[in-house]
């Protein structure tokens, strides 16, 4: 048993989702993932409790760990009570530790992804805000939600809402104390640590690739490579 | 099977729900695209059933989205959850009512695992006690919101202005009902009828007057698959899974789809639009949509409440349609008025999905 393997063990999620796997494959067979992506959640368990240091690193650096979507469908079907998705969450966990994440273009999208989300939990409470939700960003809102966006105070006071406004109620505004206990949380649970090692790594990859943070943000935000999905004949 | 033996399997599948004082905690994602079923989650609780739920402002998101996109360790969001519960017991309450599915996955996870492992527990309640010098007690019952509406359907339709029935023909409106994966794929104990017999919707529609449909994929995943959607590049997984459901259902010719997660409603109204707006392919009748609803919508049609006053004009995908079929009036001028008819002006219309 390697090292990675032995700091993969002591993450609770493995501990709870990998049993011992009989590789039946029941597990892809139900997967959304798998049906679109070049993806086999079969062989990640297996990879992984094989236990062996080289083909881990290998994993946690991989596009194959960033497709599962943990709808967790793996979690209900598989006959040995594995679950496939927590396993994958573990092994996030570890890339994203360790900084190996920047090696795959999915596992860059960390970095979009913490500075949008983080940032809305931060500052506004809540993963998702109107403040931060730009059209360009999702243009699939459609044309409702554009006018919505742009009438959003009368439009949530219409919906019984409660926008940026304090007191209870929908889209309030949060106490400043409530948003400073978030913040001592992620400070002292280790979620300011993650937050600032993603942006480390990722800054760092940015710089390797010629880009300014900005333009990096963007560009793992936006950019797919041909050769993620079943379908495509190029390869990644 | 003996009739006990029947019983005693389906008993394996239900669940205790307190029918009454609930500590609610809302979602990130229905605020922002639902605000009016949260609204009326409350309203048709307090003001019409009497019931009594604390909606306290002090509790915030429980990070579930988060961490399932990978952006905060375990304990982070253990840790946010543990201060949710902290207010709950603050505010004198004992039993937790999340509007979301993923935060009902995330806090029943969260109990299972601190059950298995009280050693994180103890860890989780050192960190709040240092972050935030709060203290919590675990709560007696967590249900989904929409677990709280199933018991309360009959006591619903008691009430119910209208009904889930074709005014014209006489006939139960054909209705898709899809559970959210956090429901009870992780923990099938958890839902109400398990992961393979989910009932919590299908027994509102019943209750309702409505037909369940069943048709091949309809425990398929929506595709939301949290970094799968927020992400700008990958949302081709997000659109696939919504359009693998679309293609599966529509033979089975459905009035209306009523769901139970933040999420789901939003991506099957919204890649309906953008389906219709790439391929021009749309799955109602005469070019509309099949209109998606949350569970508080659908009850709040039945009990006779005004669609706009239901926030039914934020939906992409016309709802006139199922309307017009169940026979509520409404006001089409009145759409788009914001609080006190203010004149708001009114959305463009798309290309190709039929909208008013």
């Amino acid at each position: 048993m390697g090292k990675l393997f032995e700091e993969l063990s002591k993450d609770y999620r493995l501990k709870e989702g990998l049993k011992t796997c009989i590789n039946c494959g029941t597990c892809t067979a139900i997967c959304p993932a798998a049906e679109f992506y070049r993806y086999d959640p079969r062989k990640i368990i297996d990879t992984v409790q094989r236990k062996d240091d080289e083909e881990i690193e290998a994993l946690l650096k991989s596009e194959t760990i960033w497709y599962c979507g943990e709808c967790m469908s793996c979690m209900t079907r598989c006959p040995r009570k594995n679950a496939v998705g927590m396993v994958i969450m573990a092994l996030r966990n570890l890339s994203t530790k360790l900084g190996y994440f920047t090696c795959s273009e999915k596992g860059r999208q960390l970095y979009p992804l913490s500075h949008a989300l983080n940032g809305n939990i931060l500052k506004y409470g809540y993963c998702i805000h109107p403040e931060t939700f730009r059209m360009e960003d999702h243009p699939e809102a459609g044309p409702v939600y554009e006018w919505h966006l742009q009438h959003k105070e009368d439009s949530y006071a219409r919906a019984g809402g409660n926008y940026m406004q304090p007191g209870p109620g929908a889209l309030r505004k949060i106490d400043q104390k409530d948003l400073d206990e978030l913040k001592a949380i992620y400070d002292i649970t280790g979620g300011t640590e993650r937050m600032e090692t993603i942006d480390r790594f990722s800054e760092a990859k940015a710089a390797e690739m010629g880009m300014s943070n900005e333009e990096y943000l963007k560009y793992t935000f936006e950019h797919c490579s041909a050769g993620h999905f079943n379908n495509e004949e190029e390869e990644l | 099977m003996i009739y006990q033996g029947k019983q005693k399997i389906w008993s394996d599948y239900q669940k205790e729900i307190p029918a009454d004082h609930w500590f609610y905690a809302r979602s990130c994602i229905r605020q922002n695209f639902f605000p009016a079923s949260e609204t009326h989650f409350l309203k048709i609780g307090r003001e019409l059933l009497g019931k009594d739920i604390c909606d306290n402002e002090h509790h915030t998101t429980c990070g579930g989205i988060s961490y399932h996109s990978d952006t905060i360790p375990q304990e982070t969001a253990m840790t946010i959850v543990a201060r949710q519960f902290a207010i709950m017991t603050e505010c004198g309450y004992k039993n937790i009512a999340p509007s979301c599915i993923t935060s009902f996955g995330n806090y029943t996870e969260i109990l299972e695992t601190w059950r298995e492992f009280p050693e994180l527990e103890a860890k989780v309640r050192e960190m709040l006690w240092k972050s935030c010098r709060k203290e919590f007690e675990i709560p007696e019952h967590v249900a989904h919101t929409s677990d709280i509406m199933y018991t309360w359907r009959n006591e619903i339709a008691e009430k119910a202005k209208f009904r889930l029935i074709n005014k014209e023909t006489g006939e139960p409106l054909r209705v898709v009902e899809h559970i959210g994966c956090h429901y009870s794929k992780m923990f099938p104990h958890k839902g109400v009828g398990g992961a393979e017999y989910p009932c919590v919707l299908s027994g509102m529609v019943n209750s309702w007057g409505g037909q369940v449909i069943d048709y091949p994929e309809r425990r398929h995943c929506c595709g939301f698959g949290f970094r799968q959607y927020l992400v700008k590049a990958n949302r081709g997984y997000s659109i696939s899974n919504t359009h693998k459901k679309f293609e599966s259902m529509e033979p089975y010719k459905p009035d209306m789809i009523i769901t139970n997660c933040p999420g789901c409603p939003y991506f099957l109204d919204r890649w309906q639009y953008v389906i219709a707006e790439m391929e021009g392919r749309t799955y109602g009748e005469n070019g509309f949509g099949i209109p998606v609803f949350t569970y508080e919508e659908v009850a709040g049609l039945v009990l006779g409440y005004d669609p706009w006053d239901l926030g039914l004009q934020l939906h992409q995908v016309a709802v006139e349609p199922l309307l017009d079929k169940i026979g509520i009036e409404y006001d089409p001028k009145a759409k788009y008025l914001g609080l006190n008819e203010k004149d708001i002006m009114k959305p463009g219309l798309p290309e190709n999905l039929r909208c008013f």
